[in-house]
């Protein structure tokens, strides 16, 4: 079957996405916020359902909004809601914001307008079956160093967690 | 087949497997009551109905027509909000599962499965996985001291028990090479020798992955030996201290709905789905299959019983240590043994 209102489903997801984002940074409750960023990354995981890339869209399910986001949740609930909701939710650096802000537009805007020239206009559709195999393929063979260097990013961070919250080793 | 078409078909699926599951979740429930009544030399329900078979719908009754509570120191939108998180993932993970192969109904074929996603197992492992915050946001918003010992117990133990269960089931997915649920099954048609079925339980060494599913799965689903977030002699009821009528109804209907929901992947995974001895009339053809998948199921579903009538509760730190230093290393071990069998063999 053909997909059907795909324009729907992309600004449906895609305004999904940036209002859970935006009550993320706005809600006072902590717990609010995670809820918020859940919504966001399961609107992220459609988005990538849309990209033919079911995989991806799974993975983001179970490890993002799945796993990462209760280990969040567990956290919050652990600690002391009621001083943290009574301290101040923005620093006043808005200089800096201003600055921060208008780089990353003037990056979106480019993009939005050649974006043509850099990013290729067709991507050879990889077939949905094979999609896995695929990713996996690609992970192990043409991204191995990237892969490499970032289960070593995470090794190093276990490792600082492990040191820290133990006093004797 | 159109769109129209589609929807109708689909819709019909949807809701004849709501109503078979919401009454295999009443009955298992009268199940575990009779059968752990007898392990304990008592009767169970005898009552109502022959053999206390309509308890069920007593209880549902019951539960329907209690004073719906909702406490006054609770955060309102989240309390009543977790038990339908909880309800609807429970659900909503049988829409992938197919009991059966293809039939053809009135000249149209369709598979005995509301939908064949080819990443069917993914989707199951991401909707439990949002399952768990039905059970720590009603720990949290009950705003009692409880439940939320409940819920954090109960998403500390299914975030560690997670783990192994998805690693535990990646050496089916090599075996098979793919995620398709009706694929999986496919791959284990036809037996080594004549005689031992090609199940995944008898083949490359996943027996093991089938003992640490099995563990896993009964933590994840807070059932004992691993019923720490609702242990009453401890935390009252845990997450669902202050839960009553319905909504503890929604909390108790997803717990069994996720028992049958776990009783089928294992069937589908390790124990081949639907496939088993094939005889008689073509119309006995037709049904054998879908009887074999349940009854596979139901045996499953009569271990979680009988389980729960033998074993005692572990203690929280046991927990803990089993899940990460014994079934973690397992599943990890058991995993690149499948991966160096599958690459000597081809």
């Amino acid at each position: 079957m053909q997909p059907v209102a795909t324009t729907f489903f992309f600004y449906f997801l895609a305004a999904l996405t940036l209002a859970g984002g935006v009550l993320v940074i706005t809600r006072k409750n902590p717990v609010h916020s995670a809820l918020a960023l859940i919504i966001a990354l399961l609107a992220q995981a459609g988005l990538y359902l849309m990209l033919y890339a079911p995989f991806v869209a799974g993975v983001q399910i179970i490890l993002y909004a799945g796993g990462i986001m209760v280990l969040f949740l567990f956290v919050i609930m652990l600690v002391n809601l009621e001083r943290s909701q009574r301290e101040e939710q923005f620093n006043k650096q808005w200089l800096l914001g201003i600055i921060a802000a208008t780089a990353l537009g003037a990056l979106f805007i480019t993009i939005f307008v050649r974006g043509r020239a850099i990013f290729p206009v067709h991507i050879a559709a990889v077939a949905e079956e094979s999609n896995t195999q695929e990713i996996g393929l690609m992970l192990y063979g043409n991204y191995m160093f990237t892969f490499e260097i970032a289960s070593l990013l995470l090794l190093v961070a276990i490792i600082g967690a492990v040191v820290m919250a133990k006093k004797r080793i | 087949m159109n769109v129209g078409t589609f929807i109708l078909v689909s819709a019909i699926k949807t809701v004849i497997a709501l109503l078979v599951l919401l009454t295999a979740v009443a009955y298992t429930v009268w199940l575990e009551r009779k059968v752990v009544g007898h392990i304990q030399n008592r009767w169970g329900p005898t009552r109502v109905g022959p053999f206390g078979l309509l308890q069920p719908l007593a209880d549902g009754v019951k539960f329907m027509f209690k004073e719906d509570l909702v406490p006054p120191h609770v955060y309102k939108p989240l309390y009543i909000a977790a038990p339908i998180i909880a309800v609807v993932c429970a659900l909503t993970s049988i829409s992938v599962i197919p009991i059966g192969n293809w039939v053809t109904v009135g000249g149209l074929r369709t598979p005995l499965q509301i939908t064949d996603l080819n990443i069917g197992l993914l989707i199951i492992l991401g909707i439990t996985s949002m399952g768990v915050y039905g059970v720590a946001l009603a720990g949290w918003s009950s705003n009692s001291k409880y439940s939320l010992l409940g819920g954090l117990r109960a998403s500390a133990q299914m975030v560690s028990y997670e783990i192994s269960l998805g690693l535990s089931l990646i050496g089916v997915l090599i075996l098979a090479g793919s995620f398709s649920l009706r694929e999986i099954v496919d791959a284990q048609a036809g037996s080594f020798w004549g005689f031992i079925p090609k199940w995944n339980i008898f083949y490359g060494g996943q027996i093991v992955a089938f003992f640490i599913y099995l563990t896993s799965a009964y933590a994840e689903t807070n059932r004992i030996p691993f019923d720490l977030p609702e242990a009453e002699t401890e935390l009252v009821a845990g997450y669902h201290t202050e839960y009553s009528a319905m909504k503890f109804a929604m909390f108790f209907m997803a717990e069994y709905a996720n028992m049958i929901t776990v009783s089928c992947v294992a069937t589908l995974l390790f124990l081949g789905g639907w496939h088993g001895p094939l005889f008689g009339a073509a119309v006995l053809q037709e049904i054998l299959p879908v009887f074999w998948f349940l009854l596979k199921v139901f045996v499953f579903l009569f271990i979680y019983i009988w389980v729960r009538g033998t074993l005692p509760r572990f203690r929280y730190d046991q927990l803990m240590a089993f899940g990460w230093k014994f079934l973690l290393p397992l599943a990890i071990a058991n995993l690149v043994l499948t991966g160096l069998i599958v690459a000597l063999r081809s």
